[in-house]
């Protein structure tokens, strides 16, 4: 664990691109309202979905914020589910119940994005408790923003987690902008792993567009935690390349944020790093082509039976 | 074998042979493994340990999503909000994620939860330890919602809440706490959605919710000795709500009073009135009259929370307007049996 192989490698450059190329296709199908609602893009923050959940097993559980499309992909729900899930299709990972904001594959340990931002943070500690209480090694990830570090349920959480030591993760995605305003103007504390200091556990800050620093990182915070240990916290410094969501006119941004991409794209600093051509293009023509069907099994795919709503209000 | 039980015992005595029966069975929230302010959860962590009987910090909310998070995963967390004024701190766990969990999964996911809690006045607790908010609770789908009248149905409606597989919000009423009533030593669960009818009778049907079963009880012996027959019918759950049992005494009473311990704008007894003259309007020799407390936070002071609450008085005046109706020509308040709209 923590060392990054070829094999591993391969991977993860797949699920970024995988990640990648559906955003890109989810915003083009949003302006045509073939997908459906508020859509939140992790362009750019490619990297931290690839490199913490591949590193994940299926029994592992991951929950997620709005933005969310990635951290689902990365943990192992299909693509052409997901995306028939955002145009609504019976096909679709929640048989188009969820949408985009709360996907769910329960199958894979995906268990669930959330509209409420830092609303899953606590969910994640129930799920950390009976991994502890059955005696099992699993481990329960959390991704959320730097904005969800300011809602209540984030101090109760990382509280009630330290308190307990849960076998928790906590994974910050810390893109400087909490929906539209930049982290200065919600809070004094610049690094969100600095908020969580005084409780004492492992926390550490790491440049989110590099996969590897990321893998690293995590692996080793994993491996303490399969051991029984935590709560532990990484602060991934992402960098988000589109709006808070399809349609936001981010005339809170400024125009060197282009230049500042341009340095700051994973997928192409991992390339670079890989230092494999061809292999690299053949990942990115495969990810294509699983879009390109995904997008086909959706649009093949019915709407569902409006019977469905109310059969599902209630487990049975 | 049955004893005499108090309220609090029988649901104490409950949870603990949910917790005997299986070890998915987990009760947390503040206090609970020193026996909570009214000693609901006492002898629990002494058996069952400190694991799988937490005492947690004062976070309501993420206390709530936590049992969300448990329940998700496999586990029947009992949760505990102290006082029902302070679910409000737990609604987002409990309204944005328990609620819409299998519905937004897509079936995929389901949260056994019960999330118990106690509410009413009695104790000059103030407004906000006094509330009676079960009815924002019945607006969102998803969840169940429980209110038991006494110890035996209590104990007999905990058990199906914690065997139910969705969020079950139980509300109990600290007023009831220390009244004692026989209760099975092993009770059959009360299947949710069951009505149960206290007192048969015919001319006026009583729907009372919690506290107000025993004040319509009052009532109820008050207009018998009027020559009144009022049938007493405690519905029990909220939600789901067993509509056929109460529109079928309507149907032949044609007079109904509701009463609940809430403010009664927009408690749930609106809600049961609208259902209720829906199934049974052409039975209906009078308007559906419903007992409530004020369009005021609870008061302190004791003559105005005595005033505050309603009971026996106002059930009896209410079944009077529902039952002289038509029989006068000027409108009932005029006589002086219903205070003005």
């Amino acid at each position: 664990m923590g060392e990054l192989d070829a094999e591993s490698a391969r991977d993860l450059l797949r699920t970024m691109w995988r990640i990648r190329l559906f955003e890109e296709r989810v915003a083009q199908l949003k302006r045509t309202l073939q997908v459906h609602g508020l859509i939140h893009l992790s362009i750019g923050g490619e990297g931290v979905a690839a490199a913490v959940c591949g590193q994940l097993r299926d029994d592992d559980a991951v929950y997620s914020g709005h933005r969310a499309h990635g951290h689902a992909i990365a943990k192992g729900a299909p693509v052409d589910r997901v995306m028939a899930e955002l145009m609504g299709r019976e096909t679709g990972l929640c048989r188009g119940l969820g949408g985009s904001m709360h996907l769910v594959d329960a199958e894979h340990g995906f268990m669930g994005a959330t509209g409420v931002v830092g609303g899953n943070l606590p969910l994640a500690l129930g799920t950390a408790l009976t991994n502890r209480l059955q005696g099992t090694d699993r481990v329960t990830v959390v991704f959320f923003g730097d904005g969800a570090v300011q809602a209540g349920h984030f101090s109760e959480s990382i509280n009630l987690a330290a308190l307990w030591r849960l076998p928790v993760i906590f994974v910050c995605e810390n893109n400087g902008f909490a929906e539209f305003t930049s982290r200065d103007e919600h809070s004094t504390i610049e690094r969100v792993s600095d908020v969580v200091a005084p409780y004492g556990f492992e926390r550490s800050t790491v440049e989110g567009s590099d996969p590897v620093a990321v893998w690293e990182a995590f692996g080793r915070m994993l491996e303490s935690a399969r051991g029984g240990a935590g709560p532990f916290l990484l602060e991934c410094l992402t960098y988000r390349r589109r709006g808070h969501y399809e349609g936001d006119q981010q005339k809170y941004r400024d125009a060197a944020a282009e230049e500042e991409w341009l340095a700051r794209d994973p997928i192409a600093r991992f390339t670079k790093r890989l230092d494999d051509d061809i292999v690299a293009a053949e990942i990115e023509r495969e990810a294509a082509l699983e879009v390109d069907a995904a997008v086909a099994f959706a649009r093949d795919s019915p709407f569902p039976d409006p019977s469905i709503a109310s059969e599902l209000v209630y487990a049975t | 074998m049955s004893d005499e039980l108090t309220f609090v015992d029988a649901v104490n005595r409950t949870l603990a042979q949910a917790m005997r029966e299986d070890a998915r069975v987990i009760v947390l929230g503040e206090d609970v493994a020193e026996g909570g302010p009214y000693l609901v959860t006492v002898g629990l962590a002494e058996e069952f340990g400190r694991e799988r009987v937490r005492n947690t910090p004062i976070s309501e909310g993420a206390v709530c999503g936590v049992a969300v998070g448990a329940a998700q995963s496999g586990f029947k967390p009992v949760v505990e909000i102290m006082f029902i004024d302070f679910i409000t701190l737990a609604l987002d766990p409990l309204v944005n994620q328990a609620a819409k969990a299998h519905f937004m999964s897509g079936g995929q996911l389901s949260v056994p939860l019960v999330l118990r809690t106690q509410g009413g006045t009695g104790q000059r607790n103030g407004a906000q330890h006094s509330q009676s908010l079960e009815a924002w609770l019945t607006h969102v789908p998803g969840l169940k919602v429980v209110m038991p009248s006494g110890a035996a149905d209590a104990a007999g409606l905990l058990r199906s809440a914690i065997d139910d597989p969705n969020p079950v919000v139980f509300v109990e009423c600290k007023a009831l706490y220390f009244r004692r009533e026989p209760v099975s030593e092993s009770p059959e669960p009360i299947p949710l959605g069951r009505a149960c009818t206290v007192r048969p009778g015919r001319d006026v049907t009583i729907v009372a919710l919690s506290r107000m079963v025993a004040d319509a009880l009052e009532a109820a012996e008050r207009l018998a000795g009027e020559g009144v027959e009022a049938e007493v019918i405690d519905p029990r759950t909220l939600v789901p709500l067993d509509l056929d049992t109460l529109a079928q005494s309507l149907r032949r009473t044609g007079r109904a009073v509701i009463a609940h311990e809430a403010v009664a704008a927009g408690g749930f007894g609106a809600e049961l009135a609208a259902q209720l003259q829906a199934a049974a309007f052409d039975y209906l020799e009078a308007p559906i009259q419903r007992v409530g407390a004020p369009f005021t936070p609870v008061p302190v002071s004791p003559g105005l929370e005595d005033a505050y609450r309603p009971g026996p008085e106002e059930i009896v005046r209410a079944a009077r307007v529902a039952l002289e109706w038509g029989q006068y020509d000027a409108e009932p308040w005029e006589k002086g049996a219903l205070a003005r709209p």
